[in-house]
């Protein structure tokens, strides 16, 4: 009977061998697929067991922290709320939703994994991220929140020299510690990257920009600023159907002279303009370190609301030279053209991440100030600044002066609404101090019953430039 | 060196193992290397010794390799066990124990086993009973769609599959012992294959008729498959025909097939194996759910495991196993690949493939044909049982109940299972003292 023997053995090796065959076939060969497939939790449930860094403000104040949950797990909590939500969003590992800054350094909150950890797993039971130390300041943010004052609206602000986002707040928000119970009155929409904006006459800073940079026009050359003027075959007005008959550019800076600003544009022309708003970063999403699903390109809209192609023949580039004629902006875009005109004609790369610190304390990784574009000649960048320095002495942004601070800007007040109602959207864009700038900044208000960029944002941005300045920021 | 020196020294890795583990297990726990993991080594230990000492004394000369094997599966097991729930472990322990001393008492009483042939049919007829009992209303108890335990009072779910096994082993090898010179002559050749006469195919329709009751009655797919694989082991081997083998498998086959399509439980149980991530099985109750998790269990594991405690068995805010639902029975081998990874499911199948080896080797040795056949259906019974879990674990076969020696969490299992060993000790002792002393 042993040759019978025998031969059962043989056949319950080879049983055992198929065993084996098909454990190896789970472990190994289709792991990945195992690993990655819908039903699996296992992968959301490993996300929860990592305790994911917190994220800080330049000044160290938490805005979000890991708080234990149920079963070694991790739980989210956001101290700050709605204050930082749309800057900083949300991460949900239980779903695998993740938003803003959460979303766009979930590599650094979770620990990267190197050497000889990435290898064999690590050692230690559980797995701690690296603290993110962002650029944001949290009074000048609180600043924001105040003078907005419960208006929807937006306010960026940026360190010129560097890129560095020391402000970024848009109301409504929503508290990101139940970012799925948005009630009334909240929104997850940011709008300092996200919204929509009409510049109005803050985008006579980049019809200017290419005006004078292309050597067309310079701060002194002549046009007359009579109103009404035909542009494109429609008569367009000045603020009170105002004729200011010649006037040099200077003044129509100072006095924001949409009929002067509509011939320059025509002048300067389409290619041209699209050439130096493409400089500013227009058309292309922000180069910021935030989600690219959160942000979305400042553009040219069509009549029925399409993004035009840079330069298209549909362009009514008169309008468009005052910031109407369907030019689209976000809050973060028009303070990155205040921050190019402050940097000399450098528009620095935008960031919200200033560092990144391991549990040891140890500084793993520090973001350097990069440049983006050299979107004007400096020469360029020190006349602009001067027209708009003289907007804020004297013209319609006296509202921001800051005593013997001296500050550029440039108001904007774009009309919404049907026509013959009152609605407009007042915008202000600024930076400060004038000569060495520290601060460039842009605020939005959605709407407003008739008021101006200069009576309705100035005052915000002003109170936001104070708290930074005062820092030495 | 002595057999029972190899055995004492082959417990050494065994109360390591029990040591190293229960450490590990509060080191993740607690980050405390508790006083508490060298007790439980020097516990388990120290009951092995004495299980040691009794073999030194009643069967110096049985294998020596059989018993170090069980210590460190069953160390293992409670390991495992109590990495899943502490208190299971402690039940477990307590099983444990009196499995041993079930051990201990089974080679005290049988030393002459061989008097088991003289009660053959008193003991069919008792294993055939108790198999139907979890069906008798009041005493069954039902469980996943099948019919697989018996409760009892004050000691909990009896699962009689476990002691069927070893009197249906007992039977048939007395059987075939009578009869198998009778069953391997005669016959005509066929295509090759020689067909034994027709009334020959009693025993092998009679196992069949078994194989297909119990899926019928108790919709229990996994006992089944473990009974009728072991006892035609036994039955090929008694013969000699590969005939038997042959005709054996196609007829269970073709009971599965028409089964598994008739009976829902079991054609339930097919689709799982199948489609065990169609979503619409995976959601729905007593679906692919199980097989589903066991397998994404396992792909946590790669090639070297998650880690001991590592693995996630129950999903955040919720209370149980609701992740991997029975990770202590049904889902054992998918806790050890995720958390010990292939190799440690490699080293674990090594272990019991090393235990069949001897198994095997034991019956090859025996003295005569009852014992030879003994050992073959008891080993082959125990093989199959560990190919029936972890194949279904592994989605080889369709997923059915039945435990992994030693290792799962369950009484029945643990004490039938030492009740095994101990019948394949007692053939071992007086084969090899023959043999050892016909060498000197």
């Amino acid at each position: 009977m042993s040759a019978q023997i025998t031969r059962v053995f043989v056949v319950i090796v080879a049983l055992f061998a198929l065993l084996l065959v098909f454990t190896t076939r789970w472990t190994v060969i289709d792991a990945n697929k195992l690993t990655n497939n819908p039903l699996n939790v296992r992968t959301l449930i490993d996300e929860m067991r990592i305790k994911r860094g917190r994220i800080l403000a330049d000044n160290g104040a938490v805005l979000a922290e890991s708080v234990p949950g149920p079963s070694r797990t991790w739980n989210r909590a956001y101290p700050t709320g709605p204050l930082f939500a749309q800057a900083i969003g949300y991460s949900i590992p239980a779903k695998g939703e993740a938003a803003g800054l959460e979303m766009s350094d979930s590599s650094y909150l979770r620990g990267l994994q190197t050497g000889l950890s990435s290898v064999f797993g690590q050692l230690t039971p559980t797995r701690v991220g690296d603290d993110v130390y962002t650029t944001l300041d949290p009074r000048a943010q609180r600043a924001a929140a105040q003078a907005l004052a419960g208006r929807p609206g937006s306010v960026v602000a940026l360190d010129p020299r560097t890129g560095a986002v020391l402000v970024m707040y848009s109301n409504p928000s929503y508290d990101d510690n139940h970012p799925q119970s948005t009630g009334p009155g909240q929104s997850l929409l940011n709008r300092a990257t996200q919204a929509s904006y009409a510049p109005g006459s803050t985008f006579k800073i980049v019809t200017a920009t290419a005006a004078l940079d292309s050597g067309l026009f310079t701060p002194n050359s002549v046009i007359n600023g009579n109103s009404p003027l035909l542009v494109s075959g429609v008569p367009l007005h000045n603020d009170g159907n105002q004729s200011w008959g010649p006037q040099t550019l200077t003044t129509a800076m100072i006095y924001s002279i949409n009929t002067i600003f509509a011939q320059v544009a025509e002048r300067v022309g389409r290619a041209r303009l699209a050439d130096y708003m493409e400089r500013f970063g227009f058309y292309a999403k922000p180069p910021l370190d935030y989600p690219p699903s959160e942000m979305r390109a400042s553009d040219v809209l069509s009549f029925s609301g399409r993004p035009l192609p840079p330069g298209s023949p549909q362009e009514d580039v008169g309008r468009m030279g005052i910031g109407e004629g369907g030019v689209s902006v976000t809050p973060l875009q028009m303070a990155m053209v205040a921050a190019a005109v402050a940097n000399g004609g450098r528009l620095m790369t935008p960031h919200l991440t200033a560092r990144v610190v391991n549990s040891d304390g140890v500084t793993v990784k520090t973001i350097t100030p990069t440049l983006y574009r050299q979107v004007m000649k400096p020469s360029t960048a020190a006349a602009l600044t001067q027209m708009m320095t003289r907007v804020v002495e004297e013209g319609t942004g006296t509202a921001v002066q800051l005593g013997n601070i001296s500050v550029a800007g440039k108001t904007g007040t774009a009309s919404i609404g049907p026509a013959g109602s009152n609605l407009t959207q007042p915008s202000f864009v600024a930076f400060a101090p004038a000569n060495h700038p520290e601060v460039a900044i842009d605020v939005f208000v959605d709407e407003s019953q008739g008021g101006y960029g200069g009576t309705v944002a100035a005052p915000i941005a002003k109170a936001v430039l104070q708290v930074l300045l005062a820092e030495g920021k | 060196m002595s057999a029972r020196n190899r055995e004492l020294i082959g417990l050494i890795p065994a109360s390591l193992l029990v040591t190293a583990g229960f450490a590990g297990v509060f080191i993740q726990r607690s980050s405390v290397i508790s006083n508490v993991s060298l007790t439980y080594g020097a516990i388990f230990l120290g009951l092995c010794l004495v299980a040691h000492i009794v073999i030194r004394l009643t069967l110096p000369e049985a294998d020596p390799y059989l018993f170090p094997l069980v210590a460190a599966l069953a160390c293992f097991g409670i390991v495992v066990v109590y990495r899943i729930d502490p208190a299971e472990a402690r039940r477990q322990a307590e099983w444990f124990v009196i499995g041993l001393v079930l051990f201990v008492a089974t080679i005290i009483w049988l030393r002459d086993y061989r008097r088991l042939e003289r009660y053959r049919y008193t003991i069919v007829a008792v294993s055939l009973a108790i198999l139907v009992l979890p069906r008798v209303p009041g005493f069954g108890e039902y469980a996943n769609g099948a019919y697989l335990a018996v409760r009892v009072p004050g000691l909990g779910a009896f699962q009689p599959e476990e002691f069927a096994k070893i009197g249906l082993v007992i039977f048939l090898a007395s059987y075939l012992r009578d009869t198998r010179q009778v069953l391997a002559t005669g016959g005509r050749r066929i295509l090759g294959v020689t067909l034994p006469p027709l009334k020959h195919f009693g025993p092998i329709l009679v196992i069949w008729g078994l194989a297909m009751g119990i899926m019928v009655l108790l919709s229990d797919m996994g006992s089944s498959l473990m009974l009728y694989g072991g006892l035609l082991a036994l039955l090929y081997v008694a013969t000699g025909r590969a005939s038997y083998v042959v005709v054996g498998l196609l007829a269970f086959a073709l009971g599965a097939w028409y089964l598994g399509s008739h009976i829902s439980h079991v054609h339930a149980r097919v689709e799982d194996w199948l489609h065990p991530f169609n979503p619409r099985l995976y959601h729905a109750p007593l679906g692919s759910y199980q097989v589903a998790n066991g397998i994404f269990a396992q792909a946590a594991g790669g090639l070297f495991g998650q880690g001991f405690g590592e693995s996630v068995l129950s999903i955040p805010g919720t209370h149980g196993s609701t992740l991997l639902p029975n990770p202590e029975t049904d889902m054992i081998y998918a806790v050890i690949t995720g958390e010990l990874g292939l190799f440690g499911a490699a080293a674990v199948l090594l272990a019991y493939l090393l235990f069949v080896w001897r198994g095997f080797k034991i019956a090859v040795l025996a003295r005569d044909s009852f014992s030879t056949l003994l050992a073959t259906g008891l080993t082959a019974m125990f093989a199959i049982q560990v190919f029936v879990i972890v194949g279904g674990v592994t989605r080889v076969i369709p997923l059915t109940g039945v435990t992994l020696p030693f290792i799962s969490y369950g009484g029945s299992s643990i004490v039938a299972n030492f009740v095994l060993v101990a019948l394949l000790l007692l053939v071992s002792g007086p084969a090899r003292g023959r043999l050892l002393r016909r060498r000197r």
